[in-house]
């Protein structure tokens, strides 16, 4: 048990031994990072490519389908074609368009979205780099999307990507807020920025202190994991990119590689994403039986498995109200969540637990009845002779 | 006609203000004219929208048509009268049922053929099929306009395909069927079609069970659709709009129940009809249709009689259908069909062709009033409310 959990761990500090041998204690050191780097530069985009291929099967099991199954055992080649296909496209860039930025916008995209696999905590003892300030370095790396996309949008001068882009700016900027500020009340809790921190916090009751059995938790994850589905762009809030509206938004003049680069990003995003979900609310590596880091990719896919989910089910938001939703839903509850936590760290047990409780669900209750306009309504139908 | 265009000026007055611009702003905003088409995904086909937006708000809206063409009407004026039975497969390629019984109820009409009853029987099931297989994938379609990644469009496809069964085992083709002949059809049902019928018949209320309650109540459908594209019922009634858009609108319309043609009169079933006339009653009246077209084919299923399939009067002509010529005259039949009234206006000068030849095609007249639902909408509701009219473009452009 204790050898699987920390086999990954045991392998990298065998390697450096054996190089220690032979090597300066500098290049050990660089030896060191290197591996770390090299993993992530392997994992980045080999998750995106199976991704792609993990979508393409959930969706078409939801839709009464088969999926790709052509190309290897169960389709699992796909992703090596799509990527030949993708390299050897032929790069379309619009006449009128403004090549640098056209060009960098795609880059500038997927730098953040492998960057913040710096600070995820893959297991235990398995954190490529324990920032103090983990959980800001993340949301601000990954804030950085936004201008990557906008610049995407403005340089191709074409009018569906122009409304995608104000649309994706709009809806980033909007979405972080609630985001960031249903971290806080974690951050409050713990003490802590470091991610590595925050998932150690979770670890009682022999691995199940996970944040989200808490009545603060729990609200602080929806509103966090809505606000991560919109923030990579993901059905119900796939605005800047709805194909039906706006054909592909900000990446309608965008072939090839460069096409290519854009969806990486997108699904390296909805990755981490989900793995911060998991590292901050379900308790990252911890949990019984299994080794942590099995446990990590369990709770990760499984919060990428409903990203898939909505995807597969939901229709999408109109503009104002996904607006709505961010501004007059999310941000007030989260701002009271706060509150709650507070009052949760404060409180005796039988008062925290009712009391959290109570609270939440009242201003669930009263930011739904203050959007009334936005209910459904009944309605009846009548029959003519 | 110009009582229609003063109505629709003065609905255009009255509809709301759809300014958006705060007229003391010193900023200074330009507005943004955006093509949409012909090649867009959600435009059904090659049909455009010249849109003028501010913002994301739809300040005006022209449709663009006309890039499907094809001669259709003087086509068939150079042909014999069966010989545009197949091309009226392509009018609306999605219903070729009704489009084939709209030209054989004119045809019949302007030279007076009495129609065997098993005829009318199998004609009325097979036009109720049609409406099944229309009304469901209009839904799933619409679903697609609102950014449902294909599923309710591959649920309701997977019905589709077992009613076009059906229809290639009755005519020897899925969607192109040229099954109905003028006094009749091109051959008898057999009874092991009839019992798959009877089998779809039966299925079919839990698949729509199934889809209701994936969609009817789903919040976010609710939020897109409902008070999105108000049609008013005057402006409806003004500018002819027929189907479930004129019936979503609250009008008591049906033409199988005002001319009651063929053998619907004998059938007991309802007219829905909606309360406000938005998006939502659009999608909700074409379930309750569904509904009541079980019934219907429930009726006819059970009380489908034994006997010919061509009127007396044709047989000479089913081996030699250029023999065929009509009398001096003219004639306009018109159906019920999935989208609306399709109506076939036909004048005869006693040769083997028709002298003049016009077809009232439902997607097309419906889609006069899309400016009207649009303006002061969003883009995206203005891409749902083309997906509510349920246009095919083989139909608007002929």
């Amino acid at each position: 048990m204790e050898f699987m959990d920390q086999i990954f761990v045991n392998l990298k500090s065998t390697v450096l031994t054996l190089a220690g041998g032979f090597l300066p204690p500098w290049a050990v050191i660089l030896l060191c990072a290197a591996i770390s780097l090299g993993v992530i530069a392997v994992i980045g985009p080999v998750t995106m490519m199976y991704l792609t291929l993990i979508e393409r099967k959930v969706l078409a099991r939801m839709q009464n389908r088969i999926g790709p199954n052509r190309t290897g055992p169960w389709g699992l080649l796909q992703p090596l074609a799509d990527g030949i296909k993708m390299l050897t496209k032929e790069d379309i860039v619009p006449k009128n368009a403004d090549r640098i930025v056209h060009l960098v916008a795609p880059i500038l995209i997927v730098i953040p979205a492998l960057l913040v696999f710096a600070v995820i905590p893959f297991g235990k003892n398995m954190i490529p780099a324990d920032l103090s300030v983990g959980v800001l370095y993340f949301l601000s790396i990954s804030s950085t999307t936004t201008i990557a996309i906008f610049s995407a949008s403005w340089a191709s001068r074409n009018k569906y990507s122009l409304l995608g882009g104000m649309r994706a700016v709009a809806q980033m900027i909007s979405y972080e807020i609630p985001m960031v500020l249903s971290v806080v009340p974690i951050l409050l809790v713990t003490q802590s920025l470091s991610t590595g921190a925050i998932v150690r916090a979770q670890g009682a009751y022999g691995g199940w202190g996970w944040f989200v059995f808490t009545p603060w938790g729990f609200a602080a994850f929806i509103t966090f994991f809505l606000c991560a589905v919109a923030e990579c762009n993901r059905s119900p809030f796939d605005l800047p990119e709805a194909e039906s509206e706006i054909v592909a938004g900000f990446h309608t003049e965008y072939s090839g590689m460069k096409f290519a680069l854009f969806y990486m990003a997108e699904f390296m995003n909805a990755f981490t994403l989900s793995a911060l979900a998991a590292t901050l609310f379900l308790g990252g590596w911890q949990g019984p039986w299994l080794p942590s880091w099995a446990w990590f990719f369990i709770k990760t896919y499984a919060l990428i498995f409903i990203m898939l989910w909505f995807r597969g089910t939901l229709p999408r938001f109109r503009v104002d109200q996904m607006m709505n939703l961010a501004w007059k839903f999310l941000l007030p509850l989260s701002l009271i969540n706060i509150l709650v936590a507070g009052f949760w760290h404060f409180a005796n047990p039988p008062l925290a637990i009712g009391g959290s409780i109570a609270m939440l669900w009242a201003s669930g209750w009263i930011f739904t009845r203050l959007n009334r306009d936005y209910t459904p309504e009944k309605r009846t139908y009548l029959f003519g002779e | 006609m110009t009582t229609r265009t003063n109505s629709l000026k003065t609905t255009m007055q009255t509809s709301k203000n759809y300014e958006v611009r705060d007229p003391q702003s010193s900023i200074e905003t330009q507005t943004l004219a955006i093509n949409v088409g012909p090649q867009h995904p959600s435009t059904h086909g090659v049909f455009r929208m010249n849109v003028v937006l501010d913002g994301e708000v739809v300040t005006s809206l022209k449709p663009v048509m006309g890039y499907l063409h094809r001669n259709h009407e003087q086509i068939a004026e150079n042909m014999s009268y069966a010989a545009s039975m197949p091309y009226t497969d392509r009018l609306d390629y999605f219903n070729s049922m009704t489009n084939n019984f709209g030209w054989a109820l004119t045809v019949e009409k302007l030279a007076a053929i009495d129609v065997p009853e098993r005829v009318e029987y199998v004609r009325v099931i097979m036009a109720e099929l049609t409406r099944l297989v229309n009304h469901v994938s209009a839904i799933g379609f619409l679903l697609n306009d609102l950014g449902a990644f294909f599923t309710p469009v591959l649920y309701a496809f997977r019905e589709r395909e077992k009613i076009l069964d059906i229809f290639e085992e009755v005519s020897g083709s899925r969607m192109m069927c040229n099954y109905f002949r003028f006094g009749g059809l091109r051959r008898d049902v057999t009874p092991a079609v009839l019992e798959k019928i009877r089998g779809i018949v039966n299925k079919f209320p839990a698949f729509l069970d199934e889809f209701e309650t994936l969609l009817t109540k789903n919040e976010i459908l609710c939020m897109r659709c409902q008070n999105v594209g108000i049609l008013p019922r005057d402006l409806a009634v003004n500018a002819s709009i027929t189907g479930p858009l004129l019936r979503a609108s609250g009008v008591n319309y049906d033409i199988r129940k005002v001319d009651g043609y063929s053998v619907y009169n004998r059938f007991e079933f309802k007219v829905p009809l909606g309360p406000k006339g938005d998006v939502y009653d659009r999608y909700y009246v074409r379930i309750l249709e569904m509904r009541e077209s079980l019934k219907i084919l429930d009726q006819a299923l059970k009380g489908i009689p034994a006997g010919e399939i061509m009127a007396k009067k044709m047989l000479p002509f089913v081996k030699s259908p250029r023999n065929f010529k009509p009398p001096v005259g003219e004639a306009y039949g018109r159906v019920e069909g999935p989208k609306g009234e399709l109506g076939f206006y036909v004048v005869s000068d006693g040769t083997a062709q028709p002298w003049r030849y016009h077809v009232r095609a439902p997607s097309f007249i419906n889609l006069t009033i899309l400016e009207d639902m649009c303006r002061g909408q969003k883009l995206a509701d203005a891409i749902v409310i083309l997906g509510s009219i349920d246009i095919v473009l083989g139909e608007v452009d002929r």
